[in-house]
């Protein structure tokens, strides 16, 4: 073999070498950017939440912590149900739900698995304050048509009795997400994971 | 390409317009020439000059597995020993960031010692390289303070009993001994404050130290040049445009070359980091597998493997103070190495016999009582051997004035000795 | 010459390593016990083994010990066990797959009632090592002066009750006394005699106890034969890389004379 410089040669192995060299990099780099993913302590700690709602009398909630996030589970009355039947679409930013976070299953008008049990996170859409209790229709703060659900004290959104954002004044752009959650019995309900659908 | 832009008068490409606008701004392109492709070093290397380099790389990979251990680790006496078991378990790729570090703290001091080695063989310390020794020396005491307070956060058994015997030392200052360890630990005994300011310590303090040194290191080294194995200074013949006859430029042939040598210590690195991460004890000490327990000294305590030289010192003399004093003494007189040595030929190539065998007693030396400053303090033998191995020690650094100054040396050549395709 | 002289430094000091490296090994050796020193021969690669290792530890030992780092669905997934096979078989100390292996007992409590508590087995593998476990649990001897009624050859006067006796069954510890020099005598232990049989025959004890080392083996570094297989790919890898960066290295140095 000559002596003499090869320049192909050269600038092929000076590009093979380079990105061998740049594979390596980013081989190396991969671990310590999935590092940053949360840990198994983490999931497990972030694992369902199983919440007992037997004794949930008829238009009341409970609050459970998911994820480090409130997570509201509701039990509505006939009445409750009604009333949020009987809100025409277009009262709504987002009536069918198109652009809101939920479950394939919850893409209803009730947002839930079942009409009676109402779950979703209650953290405002707009700028992430905790809307309050205004189950009470005609609320005198808000105004004889209001037909009762959650009111952000903040700056004023408006939810109805399914967590869907009203429309007008409320500057939340989505309604409230719902997280997955299934039943794992009649009264209990496992929030944190589906079934993927079909429940 | 690079003589295609200072040739034409308009910048080409959009590229070099983009240089040029930096280097009017900051001097990127003339401290590529100054640092890389117009330093120059002697074409003769051979393979113990890629330790310095190592060393470099060494030093990156512990300072990025040590910040992303940091995300993680918690400095409490409480927490500390369980948070490095959820970096191992739970942190998704935690055990290969945490093996990397404690892999890396071992192949420190093996590049470093190497490197050290090198320097002593070829004269590296002498005029005009003596404050390049000088902060050589001073990196190699902050990496020792750095191993040292690193080794107590995992908190396990060897953690604690190593920082307990270590920080005790300190009790050997003449008047001011006790104050002095209750200073250092912050506390009456080896506590979780202790642990809180050492973790600082390694984390922050130390690492800029050290980066500061490297980099004065570099640039000290690149004031004098780099010597090579011949011990002949390149700079003296140079050719018509000032680059000297024996030189070529670190880049690309120094790059080039030494990127082999850090593919084939990364191999190295990597055997050990995924075969034997303990490395039978010596990297990951087993009795540090056991939490701390300040009412239980464990039967057998040493140092970590790159510390039981000294330890091996200490323990050869049955006083405190006196074992301390040796022990820093031991360290100390490297500082002095420059003018110590007496002889005028540099490398060992050209050298006498005497610097040759005093060079080959120090390194059995060196290794013998790393050896037995592992075995337990019961055998007598051990103790004897490591008087012996003492004495040997220190008489390689005093008797050096004496030894080398009437050195039969050789005939140093002109030009370094070099052949096409060594 | 000089070459020659550099060369023989060079491989002295090297020898000189290997050498203080292979005198240091029996020294450095996790454990120390000196009484027994069978190996225990376990293999971390062998799931069906793991599995009857984690049967016994959770029957056996789990009721005084935590493995308080161990995650049940960790554990699930590396030995090949359905979540149902972990919540039915294994599960006895915890309600979620994704809890430690952790237990009841205080340590204050537990402290109070052997004298000693019961170390947690997280790590027990890598700061004994396997031999000594395999060996301490094989080496427990009828002891009248104990108030468990037994003592251990690995570790004299262990608090630990021979929690597997029913197993192994009862054995005598033969000791001899040995000169140590100076006119003093060591007893230095013998060999067993067992006196009466346990369910299982010896080597179906030993079976028994390897299984249970090779889970706490595999406990103390669930990662162990990950990081193995990944070593392989990268230095694999580096292979490559090293080549083609010598290959290059080798046509820029035609440059020098």
């Amino acid at each position: 073999m000559s002596d003499e410089a090869n320049l192909s040669r050269r600038h092929f192995l000076t590009v093979a070498t380079s990105v061998a060299g740049g594979v390596g990099v980013v081989i190396t780099a991969t671990p310590f950017v999935a590092s940053f993913k949360p840990s198994a302590r983490a999931q497990a700690l972030g694992g369902p939440v199983q919440v007992d709602i037997g004794k949930l009398e008829e238009g009341a909630m409970v609050r459970v912590v998911w994820r480090g996030r409130p997570v509201w589970v509701l039990r509505r009355s006939a009445d409750m149900v009604a009333r949020l039947k009987a809100m025409p679409d277009s009262l709504f930013k987002d009536a069918a739900s198109e652009i809101s976070l939920q479950p394939a299953f919850a893409k209803n008008q009730v947002r839930a698995l079942k009409d009676d049990v109402l779950v979703v996170e209650g953290v405002c859409t707009h700028l992430g304050c905790a809307p309050t209790e205004r189950f009470a229709p005609a609320d005198p703060e808000l105004g004889a048509d209001w037909a009762g659900g959650f009111y952000c004290p903040c700056h004023g959104s408006r939810f109805d009795l399914a967590g869907r954002v009203l429309a007008g004044t409320s500057p939340a752009p989505t309604n409230l997400p719902v997280p997955p959650y299934r039943f794992v019995g009649d009264n209990l309900v496992l929030i944190g994971e589906d079934t993927g659908g079909a429940a | 390409m690079n003589s295609a832009r200072t040739e034409a008068a308009a910048p080409t490409s959009r590229f070099d317009r983009l240089i040029d606008w930096i280097d009017e701004r900051f001097p990127l392109t003339s401290m590529i020439k100054e640092h890389a492709t117009e330093y120059y070093a002697a074409k003769n290397f051979n393979v113990w000059y890629v330790f310095g380099v190592l060393a470099i790389v060494v030093l990156v990979i512990q300072l990025i597995t040590g910040i992303f251990l940091t995300m993680n680790y918690k400095p409490s006496a409480e927490d500390a020993f369980a948070s490095v078991e959820y970096i191992m378990r739970d942190v998704e790729w935690g055990w290969l960031i945490r093996y990397m570090h404690s892999t890396g703290a071992s192949a420190f001091f093996i590049v470093v010692y190497l490197h050290m080695f090198r320097a002593l063989m070829y004269g590296s310390y002498k005029n005009p390289r003596e404050l390049l020794w000088i902060i050589g020396v001073l990196i190699y005491l902050a990496l020792m303070a750095e191993a040292f307070m690193g080794y107590l956060l995992p908190w396990g058994q060897m953690s604690y009993w190593g920082a307990q015997v270590i920080v005790s030392l300190f009790g050997a200052v003449p008047g001011i001994g006790e104050g002095l360890v209750e200073w250092i630990r912050g506390d009456y005994f080896i506590s979780d404050i202790t642990l809180n300011r050492f973790f600082a310590l390694h984390v922050v303090a130390v690492p800029l130290a050290l980066i500061l040194l490297v980099v004065m290191h570099i640039l000290a080294l690149h004031e004098t040049g780099s010597l090579n194995p011949d011990g002949v200074e390149i700079k003296e013949r140079k050719d018509s445009r000032g680059i000297p006859l024996d030189g070529i430029a670190f880049h690309p042939y120094y790059t080039s070359k030494d990127l082999v040598a850090i593919i084939v210590f990364l191999a190295l690195f990597s055997a050990v980091m995924f075969f034997a991460p303990e490395m039978g004890g010596y990297f990951l000490e087993h009795a540090n597998f056991e939490p701390s327990n300040p009412l239980k000294t464990p039967e057998y305590i040493a140092p970590v493997w790159y510390f039981t030289p000294f330890y091996a010192i200490l323990r050869s003399v049955p006083s405190k103070a006196w074992g301390a004093f040796l022990m820093l003494a031991a360290i100390v007189l490297l500082f002095f190495l420059p003018w110590l040595d007496r002889c005028r030929v540099k490398s060992i190539r050209y050298r006498g016999w005497t610097f040759k065998a005093a060079i080959a007693t120090f390194v059995v030396s060196f290794i013998a009582l790393g050896y037995l400053g592992l075995q337990p303090a019961t055998e007598k033998v051990y103790v004897y051997a490591a008087r012996v191995f003492t004495v040997l020690y220190f008489l390689f650094f005093l008797a050096m004035p004496f030894y080398t100054r009437a050195e039969k040396t050789k005939p140093v050549p002109e030009r370094v000795v070099y052949q096409h395709g060594e | 010459m000089p070459v020659l002289v550099m060369k023989s430094i060079r491989l002295s000091a090297l020898a000189a390593t290997c050498l203080a490296m292979l005198g240091a090994v029996p020294a450095l050796a996790a454990g120390g016990g000196s009484a027994m020193s069978d190996h225990a021969g376990n293999d971390v690669g062998n799931v069906a083994s793991l599995q009857r290792g984690a049967r016994n530890f959770v029957n056996y030992c789990l009721g005084c010990h935590s493995a308080q780092y161990v995650r049940y669905n960790r554990l699930a997934q590396d030995l090949q066990i359905s979540e149902q096979q972990l919540i039915d078989n294994l599960m006895f100390a915890a309600e979620k797959p994704t809890e430690t292996m952790r237990i009841s007992m205080r340590p204050a409590d537990a402290e109070r009632w052997f004298g000693v508590a019961p170390p947690d087995l997280s790590l027990i593998a890598r700061s004994k090592g396997v031999d000594y476990v395999y060996n301490f649990l094989r080496g427990f001897y009828v002891d009248p002066s104990r108030a468990t009624g037994v003592n251990n050859v690995m570790l004299q006067n262990a608090a630990m009750p021979h929690v597997l006796w029913e197993l192994q069954g009862e054995q005598q510890a033969v000791f001899e006394d040995v000169n140590v020099g100076e006119g003093m005598t060591q007893k230095v232990f013998k060999e067993f005699q067992a006196t009466s049989p346990g369910q299982l025959s010896p080597e179906e004890y030993d079976q028994f106890v390897r299984d249970t080392v090779n889970f706490l083996d595999y406990v103390a570094e669930p990662m162990q034969l990950e990081r193995q297989r990944l070593g392989i790919g990268v230095l694999a890898f580096l292979l490559v890389f090293g080549i083609l960066a010598y290959l290059l290295k080798q046509e820029i140095w035609k440059d020098v004379k």
